[in-house]
């Protein structure tokens, strides 16, 4: 049976997705352009039976994700830019510990308190780690609203397949834009998901632990090994939108908002008979390098548009190895880019 | 002639060598609150959840369920876990530099909030696992690697009297100040500790019970001089005693 449409924005996408995915509790501290996500999650957590707790502070919202996680529970907290470095501490934490929980970022402009507008300038700190230690989040970029909602429900399965936090990244523009999306039904969560690690009191068995201190001789070695066998596997979890490649000659790579943008810019060239196509990653960890080595591998030509000064473009350029060229072009923050923005640049790199 | 057994250990600790130092009073604390939940029968039904500093090891003497929280966030921690599992019994273990310093916001807040959490901290008046620095709760004149002149009121401000402190807030019905110095104190310690895991059982809210204990090793001092300078320097200033004791429903 079909769901029938619903008009929503952004991040309230997001909330309902987190809530028709069986998270029961969320833990969150306001802050612009991502209220929406709290505000809605006060209503919905005690009517579905669950929780909501407006913690004192980020920090202390990521911890309590960090114990609700230690139980086993679909739990989740929201930010954004300067409230995701408060949170660190604990995803360092949770990511050493092996414990699943949704956190979402809803990117403004920095460094510092920056300003409330769209930006991409956490995508180093979303996909390098972020946090203290050798670890990775599993990192989603959506680009429509109906995307947002969709990988609300997918970072919940993620979290638990591999247990390890999963990052929403979106921005002020997936945000605060309304558009119309298709639900799903709501998930029918295993009440026994995480029943061999989760804490719920020993009884009869042997107690679990659950900690990131390994201070025998190799110990940490062979957890951080784990670890990296576990990101390693995460691969299979890579995915990209793919739109007009095969005769491009020039590959725009962008994500979330800035993707969507430079969609439109590509369909409009297109009919002026630029030959231009767009990778738009999904996934930033795992990033879709094999794609993008594929297409360079072609004697493509390769532009990155980020709305930050050049931080996804490391990985491209990490990617395709030298074989093509590279450009990049950002788009400054505190501006709200339009699809004739990308035009010059996109143009200027065909010509190249 | 028949065997008397005069002494048992409760069964939630665990049977092994201690980490501690010679006259730490951390095997003391765990003895109690091991001995408190077997009593009221929880054991099997707990989530620990562990601090920083000398005591983050506490998973490897009490046999409970047991999440580590990074440094200072245990209240946050352990809010997590009553609010996801109401049906357990969550305790937090915390020292003077995770509960009065870096997590002061955390205890302050869960404290307010009433969770339905039981919070044992053990005050030692100094950081011990990191080499004997200055906590908020150093005595005056007490001297530190970090206040080697003895701390001073004007610089460092006063030591925190957090069991007071945290009477005054909304959310707690229980809290009080013992000490594990003395045969005396240990037995009224062990009453205390369990009125507060009593009032968590009972459903009522926040319990709160501050351990004055003794570090030898970073105080430079023997085990019995320690316990010496819990009865004369520190109960005075700290004065042991239940603050809040609220039954009713809250």
């Amino acid at each position: 049976m079909l769901m029938s449409r619903i008009f929503i924005k952004g991040n309230v996408a997001i909330a309902r997705g987190a809530l028709d995915a069986g998270c029961r509790c969320y833990f969150g501290y306001p802050i612009t352009p991502q209220n929406d996500i709290p505000e809605f999650m006060s209503k919905a957590m005690p009517e579905a039976g669950g929780e909501f707790v407006q913690a004192e502070s980020e920090v202390a919202a990521a911890n309590m994700l960090l114990g609700a996680a230690a139980c086993g529970i679909r739990a989740m907290t929201s930010s954004s830019s300067p409230g995701m470095s408060l949170k660190q501490e604990a995803l360092s934490y949770m990511a050493g510990s092996e414990l699943p929980g949704v956190v979402v970022n809803m990117n403004r402009g920095g460094p510092g308190l920056g300003d409330i507008g769209p930006s991409q300038g956490d995508y180093f700190q979303s996909v390098k780690g972020g946090g203290h230690g050798d670890y990775r989040l599993l990192v989603l970029a959506p680009g429509t609203v109906q995307e947002a909602y969709d990988l609300t429900i997918l970072a919940f399965e993620l979290a638990f397949a591999y247990r390890n936090p999963v990052l929403i990244l979106g921005d002020a523009i997936i945000g605060q834009m309304q558009e119309p999306i298709t639900p799903q039904k709501p998930v029918a969560v295993d009440p026994f998901e995480g029943g061999s690690w989760r804490l719920e009191g020993a009884g009869q068995r042997e107690p679990r632990v659950i900690k990131s201190l390994h201070l025998t001789d190799g110990a940490l070695a062979g957890h951080n090994l784990k670890l990296q066998e576990k990101y390693q596997r995460a691969g299979k979890e890579c995915r990209h939108e793919e739109f007009l490649t095969q005769d491009a000659e020039l590959i725009v790579v962008a994500y979330g908002s800035i993707g969507r943008i430079v969609k439109s810019t590509i369909r409009k060239l297109r009919k002026e008979g630029v030959r231009v196509g767009l990778i738009r990653p999904i996934t930033l960890f795992p990033f879709p390098s094999r794609v993008l080595f594929d297409l360079a591998d072609q004697g493509k030509k390769f532009l990155t548009i980020e709305h930050n000064m050049g931080q996804m473009v490391e990985d491209v350029r990490l990617a395709i190895c030298g074989k093509a060229e590279s450009r990049f072009y950002g788009q400054l923050p505190g501006n709200l880019p339009t699809p004739n923005d990308f035009e010059q640049p996109i143009i200027d790199a065909v010509r190249s | 002639m028949e065997e008397v057994l005069a002494y048992k250990s409760p069964l939630l600790l665990d049977d092994r060598l201690s980490h501690y130092c010679p006259g730490c009073h951390h095997g003391t604390v765990h003895k109690l609150v091991a001995g408190c939940l077997e009593e009221l029968g929880v054991g099997d039904n707990t989530v620990c959840v562990g601090s920083i500093g000398c005591s983050v090891f506490i998973y490897n003497y009490l046999t409970l369920d047991t999440v580590e929280a990074p440094h200072g966030r245990a209240p946050a921690v352990a809010t997590g876990v009553k609010r996801s599992r109401p049906d357990k019994f969550v305790f937090t273990y915390q020292g003077d530099g995770d509960l009065a310093s870096i997590g002061l916001a955390e205890i302050m807040h869960a404290a307010n909030r009433g969770e339905r959490i039981s919070v044992v901290f053990v005050n030692n008046t100094v950081y011990g696992m990191t080499g004997g620095q200055m906590a908020p709760t150093t005595m005056i004149g007490q001297k530190t690697t970090t206040c080697p002149g003895g701390r001073c009121a004007d610089r460092e401000g006063l030591p925190m009297k957090m069991a007071e402190i945290i009477a005054g807030l909304g959310g707690v019905r229980y809290s009080a100040r013992v000490a594990v110095n003395n045969i005396k104190n240990l037995k009224k310690a062990r009453k205390v500790l369990k009125k507060a895991f009593e009032i968590q059982l009972a459903g009522k809210g926040f319990g709160f019970v501050e351990f004055l204990a003794s570090c030898p090793t970073n105080w430079r001092m023997t085990s019995l001089a320690a316990n010496e300078r819990v009865e004369k320097e520190m109960i005075p200033y700290f004065p042991l005693g239940v603050f809040k004791d609220e039954q009713g429903d809250s």
